[in-house]
């Protein structure tokens, strides 16, 4: 089921993340820390979280990958799932923005 | 004679021109469907996750969504049929249409009304000729459908979809498209839309469970902020791959179009040729035979 391999060794990890536009791909790789609205509030990702699927508020979502850098992704709505930390972020539209590294993963 | 010489000029001509348009048209349709194929992957991702969160709520939790409950009794059926907006592709938009009547005839047998809902000129121009009705059409952009096409096809079937049978409203829904297994085999395909089969197969195939979610809010709103979505995606898919058969199917039909006209045009060349010995040969034998005649006398 892999709800409990090894705790510690989960949150020392990274982030996975994968952002997805209804037509195209929009970003991927790993991240520290994932921070976006959901329909209750605002709501951060840290390597660990507990499995989760929820729905997504229009906002901005705040990355931070790996590299120690941040950047903004503009989302209109979607849903996003967390599971063994791996977030996947289903966007209807979603928009880079400024700050983006333009490095891996932007396809 | 000399007749007969010009009218196969006439057609070497003619099918010259004729075979120009096929290349060009053969042509265009190889460079677009590069693309098409590409928008089919590019869409992937999003369905796959949209599809693997479905099946999660779907299983996880007891929630009896209008979407996926069966209905006691389907009394109307809506048939989505995906054609082409031009011609000019072989057997494409007849074959979508062929199995769109089949399935027509069985829901009919069914005992079941049918609505149509139609994508493509094609379409619409075979059911206008036989003077049927269909409830709604959307034209333009089918070898590049849009996003918006698909989420307005969502819109109208799932309204339709919530109304009650006797005000016009439909039980169940199907799709009619053109499935792209490659470049040469393009099938056409019927999918139930709605009411959905939860895709519990799936996650058994993956070989990997599904984690416990939590849900945020709760999984009723999760799962109706989910399914109009992979409904959409759905159709979407549905119409990314219609587009792709219909430039795969035009681009044959072009390829054996060009081919034929190159026969053609052979075959007329050698007519015209053989005209113009025939013609040679009997102003030779005429100027023989009069020098012949004077000779004689």
């Amino acid at each position: 089921m892999g709800q409990d391999p090894g705790i510690d060794e989960l949150s020392m990890a990274n982030l996975e993340v994968e952002i997805v536009a209804a037509d195209h791909f929009v970003w991927s790789g790993a991240a520290t820390l994932v921070k976006g609205f959901t329909s209750e509030g605002e709501i951060g990702i840290l390597p660990g979280h507990t499995p989760l699927l929820a729905v997504l508020a229009p906002g901005l979502l705040e990355i931070a990958p790996a590299d120690g850098s941040r950047f903004f992704v503009e989302v209109d709505g979607g849903f996003f799932s967390v599971d063994s930390n791996r977030v996947v972020i289903v966007a209807d539209n979603a928009q880079l923005k400024d700050g983006a590294s333009s490095g891996a993963g932007i396809r | 004679m000399g007749a007969q010489i010009r009218v196969y000029r006439q057609k070497i001509a003619s099918t010259t021109s004729m075979q120009k348009i096929f290349k060009a048209m053969e042509l265009i349709a190889t460079s677009r469907i590069g693309k098409a194929r590409q928008r089919v992957a590019a869409s992937l991702p999003y369905s796959n996750a949209i599809t693997r969160a479905v099946s999660a709520v779907a299983s996880q939790s007891e929630v009896d969504h209008p979407l996926t409950t069966e209905p006691d009794s389907i009394r109307r059926a809506a048939v989505l049929v995906m054609t082409s907006d031009r011609g000019l592709a072989g057997s494409y938009s007849a074959s979508v249409l062929k199995q769109a009547e089949h399935l027509i005839e069985l829901l009919h047998g069914e005992g079941k009304d049918v609505t149509t809902y139609l994508v493509g000129r094609k379409a619409q121009a075979y059911f206008e000729f036989r003077g049927r009705d269909y409830a709604k059409v959307w034209t333009g952009g089918t070898d590049a459908p849009e996003f918006e096409t698909a989420r307005e096809l969502r819109e109208a079937l799932l309204t339709d979809f919530a109304t009650d049978f006797d005000e016009g409203g439909v039980d169940e829904i199907h799709v009619v498209y053109t499935q792209f297994k490659s470049m040469v085999v393009q099938e056409p395909a019927v999918i139930r839309l709605l009411p959905l089969e939860v895709v519990e197969e799936e996650v058994e195939s993956s070989s990997e469970l599904l984690p416990l979610y939590e849900f945020e809010p709760k999984p009723e709103d999760v799962l109706d902020a989910l399914l109009p979505r992979y409904i959409e995606s759905r159709i979407f898919a549905a119409l990314l791959q219609a587009a792709a058969s219909e430039l795969a199917a035009r681009q044959r039909a072009m390829k054996s179009a060009g081919d034929n006209a190159n026969d053609l045009i052979k075959k007329y060349t050698r007519l015209r040729n053989n005209a113009r010995q025939a013609e040679v040969t009997q102003e030779l034998s005429e100027i023989v035979a009069g020098a012949d005649a004077l000779n004689a006398s």
